[in-house]
């Protein structure tokens, strides 16, 4: 066989005190798929960061076809053929799709003409190429994630990029839409690309991947063929021992109703007529496509988008809810979907984080008691394994997962009567998301109401009493926990029978 | 790297200043003199504890030099009707604090970016105010000056009054839940609003405190002078940013502390006094707090890039 397409040997990597990669072997080779896998903080980022210059390695060597290359920075990456596709996009927002494309793939001379025709069939060729419904003249800001993904691979390809490096690209997709990604990723791969990819959904990495190298703490603790090994064995290389992949039994029988909500509605966010109950110890799901208004709801019940039609009931007391200060004074937590953004201060401590939403509650006078704070945050920390330098370590220092981590204790520490989870476990390890899981029942079993989003249907299923299914912006159909996939699925495409009717 | 290494690294700057003028220029440490320096720069210390409040918050107050003007001229006046300085005190701070309020409720409620709406401001007063009083000097009365004390019992007492109000400040930011508010909504206003805090409010906030302290700082300026100078407080922004940045607060909000905005306003306010014992030519001032400003600005760049976006 030739030399590899890339070629990692004995990478280290430190941040001050922490140890992110110590001394890591890698090898892609040209028209494979290569799966990253490991736990929160296992260093899977910090791997691709290095190998599109963002970061140095601290020792080393890294080999393309063979050739060692010296330091690697954006722009030398960029030459060699090596993209990345982030989880976030990194679009120009108010631009078009074209002059996206356009910017990244003209050469810099500002006394240049702009030839727009030719930019515009360029664009209009790549977006074609991956079979993409997009506008070259679109402004970016105007598409959905997954278009902006698109618009990422477009122009990944039209660099002619040999390397594609995807972290957690499906994190915020829903079925429909990864299925079209992956069709994607395989045209790329029987072209020749190799793509390195991160994913914590091992479904994914099975479909997917041809191999699979898993991290841990640091280190690679083996590569194998997807086709050579199972899902328990990955488990067991992840986190060094068994672990079940069950979800705990739903609680005691569920008690009086926390939160209702009668005809709410928001004509901006498209939302219309949503009537739902939750009761105290009860897990409500909301399943449905991207686009169906989940996000929409809960940004309307944690007083986001103040409803504009309709009402809000806790304990049967109308509650007007029109910022989030007077959700969260009313008892209601809303774990946003997008950690990235907004989720955590990423300036601020992790124990400063953790403690934001109870400021009038553990600091009473407004006096701040960092015993206290630090005492609570080393809790959530130990109770979520949340692997940080410890309470004092900053946000950005997170790994992606421990971040989401952070953002989940904020609320947890609350004690609300009603938490909102939008794609709580996103970007979360096997071990971490049992973890969440065990957590959220227990919270439930001492009286809390949950209303869960997930595009994650298995995790909807296993987790919620009772999965209220949206589609179009409102809320078509409850059905009740544990059914079969297919029937979620049925009702958030609009195909069957409508079950129940709003509860 | 440390936390705090900004701030360790100016009052190390500092330090440095100074031992080095104790053998290049005994001269510079004569009492006298350099409590007059420092009395001279307590009204700024107080405006610039405000700025770096502003800061903090991810804000910008350019208009504190004609806020400082409007508020001087108006106490000073009330000062020659015969006000005692115990009703000045407050007048001053109110006045102040309804100007902070204008540009509070302009960039909180109107959510205008802060730098146009403080520029606005700033030229409003000012011309407003010579429009009034048509560049008049206010007169002030005698036993006014210094309270009426010795001016060194004076000059002791406006230096006090200045540490005081950095000290309560300070300790403020640090130990109440309202000055973390200031850092998280400076940091990231979307995710403090998601946390339940205010972020307007407490940009609102600022704005009145930064207003309220320029008050209170025109009064230390009238109680050292026998007049007050319609055009006092040019520049009075520039100066004041200028410690903030040197003192480690980042200008894109969310870090930073008052000691080192301490510490960066008499490294920035030695300099004159320094190159007049050094026998250095007065027009390289400038240039030498432009350098310093620059290695804070350089400081900053690399601290950033070490640590990542
Ligand atoms: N800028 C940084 N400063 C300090 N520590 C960092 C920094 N970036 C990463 N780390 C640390 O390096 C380790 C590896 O982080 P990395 O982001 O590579 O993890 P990951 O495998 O991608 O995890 P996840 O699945 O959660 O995204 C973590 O312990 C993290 O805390
Ligand atoms: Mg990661």
């Amino acid at each position: 066989m030739s030399a590899p397409l890339l070629q990692l040997r004995q990478l280290t990597k430190s941040f001050g005190g922490a140890r992110a990669l110590r001394g890591v072997d890698f090898e892609l080779h040209a028209g494979e798929v290569h799966a990253l896998l490991g736990e929160n903080g296992a260093g899977k980022s910090t791997l691709i960061k290095i190998v599109t210059g963002a970061h140095q390695p601290d020792s080393g060597s890294i080999a393309l076809d063979g050739h060692r290359v010296g330091t690697l920075d954006p722009a030398t990456a960029h030459a060699l053929g090596i993209a990345c596709i982030y989880q976030q996009p990194a679009l120009f927002p108010a631009l078009s799709v074209m002059e996206n494309i356009a910017l990244r793939l003209e050469p810099v001379s500002p006394g240049r003409r702009v030839d727009w025709r030719q930019r515009r069939d360029r664009a209009a060729a790549l977006l074609q190429r991956l079979g993409a419904n997009i506008q070259p003249d679109a402004t970016v800001s105007t598409l959905s994630m997954p278009a902006q993904q698109l618009v990422e691979i477009a122009c990944a390809l039209g660099a002619g990029a040999r390397i594609l490096l995807m972290d957690e690209p499906t994190a915020s997709l829903t079925q429909s839409e990864q299925l079209r990604l992956f069709a994607v990723i395989r045209e790329l791969r029987r072209n020749g690309v190799g793509i390195i990819y991160i994913s914590h959904r091992l479904e994914e990495i099975f479909s997917l991947a041809d191999r699979v190298t898993v991290l841990r703490d640091g280190q690679s603790v083996g590569t194998h063929a997807t086709s050579a090994i199972d899902e328990p064995a990955l488990i067991r290389l992840m986190v060094g021992r068994e672990l079940t992949q069950i979800y705990p039994p739903a609680g005691s029988v569920p008690g009086r109703v926390i939160l209702a909500a009668r005809e709410l509605g928001h004509a901006a966010s498209g939302v219309h007529h949503v009537s739902f109950e939750v009761r105290a110890g009860e897990v409500l799901g909301l399943a449905g496509m991207v686009g169906a208004g989940r996000t929409e709801l809960a940004r309307i019940l944690f007083g986001l988008t103040p409803a504009d039609a309709g009402e809000i009931l806790l304990e049967g007391k109308r509650a007007a809810i029109r910022s989030p200060r007077e959700a969260v004074a009313e008892g209601i937590g809303y774990v946003p979907e997008d950690r990235r953004r907004h989720g955590v201060i990423l300036e601020m401590p992790v124990a400063e984080n953790m403690t934001m939403a109870i400021h009038p509650r553990i600091f009473p006078g407004g006096w701040l008691r960092f015993g206290r704070e630090r005492a609570l945050a080393l809790d959530y920390i130990r109770a979520l394994d949340v692997k940080c330098a410890g309470p004092e370590a900053v946000g950005s220092s997170l790994s992606g997962g421990n971040q989401q981590k952070v953002s989940l204790a904020r609320w947890l520490v609350t004690k609300p009567r009603v938490l909102i989870l939008d794609e709580p476990t996103q970007g979360v390890d096997v071990a971490a998301k049992g973890e969440i899981h065990r957590l959220v029942r227990r919270l439930t079993q001492e009286g809390m109401a949950v209303v869960l989003i997930s595009s994650d249907l298995t995790e909807v299923i296993g987790m919620c009493d009772r999965i209220g299914v949206m589609r179009g912006g409102t809320l078509v159909s409850i059905l009740p926990g544990r059914t079969d996939a297919h029937a979620v699925m049925a009702a958030a495409l609009g195909q069957g029978p409508m079950a129940g009717g709003s509860a | 790297m440390s936390r705090h290494f900004r701030e360790i690294s100016v009052v190390a700057a500092l330090a440095l200043v100074l031992i080095g003028l104790a053998f290049a220029a005994p001269g510079f440490f004569q009492p006298q003199p350099l409590l007059s320096l420092v009395t001279r720069e307590a009204p700024t210390l107080v405006v610039a504890s405000g700025m770096a409040l502003v800061i903090i918050c991810r804000q910008i107050d350019i208009s504190v030099g004609s806020q400082f003007a409007v508020c001087g001229v108006l106490t000073g006046l009330l000062a020659s009707l015969g006000w005692p300085v115990a009703t000045l005190v407050p007048a001053a701070i109110a006045a102040g604090a309804v100007l902070g309020a204008v540009n509070g409720t302009l960039v909180a409620g109107l959510q205008l970016p802060s730098i146009v709406v403080t520029l606005a401001t700033m030229v409003t007063w000012r011309e407003a105010l010579r429009w009034w009083r048509q560049g008049e000097f206010v007169d002030l009365p005698v036993k006014l000056q210094w309270l009426g004390l010795s001016q060194r019992t004076g000059q002791w007492l406006l230096v006090a009054t200045a540490l005081m109000v950095l000290v309560v400040l300070a300790l403020g930011l640090r130990h109440l839940a309202a000055g973390r508010h200031c850092y998280a909504v400076g940091a990231d206003a979307e995710a403090a609003r998601l946390a339940g805090l205010r972020p307007r409010r407490v940009t609102f906030l600022a704005f009145v405190l930064v207003g309220a302290l320029t008050g209170l700082a025109t009064i230390l300026n009238v109680l050292q002078s026998p007049q007050v100078d319609p055009k006092s407080g040019t520049g009075l922004e520039l100066k004041t940013i200028a410690a903030v940045v040197v003192g480690g607060v980042s200008i894109a909000g969310g870090r930073g502390s008052l000691w080192g905005v301490f510490a960066g306003l008499l490294l920035l306010a030695c300099v004159s006094p320094a190159l007049t014992h050094l026998r250095v030519e007065a027009y390289w001032e400038k240039a030498i707090q432009g350098l310093i400003i620059l290695l804070a600005v350089l400081a900053d760049g690399v601290r950033m890039r070490k640590t990542g976006p």
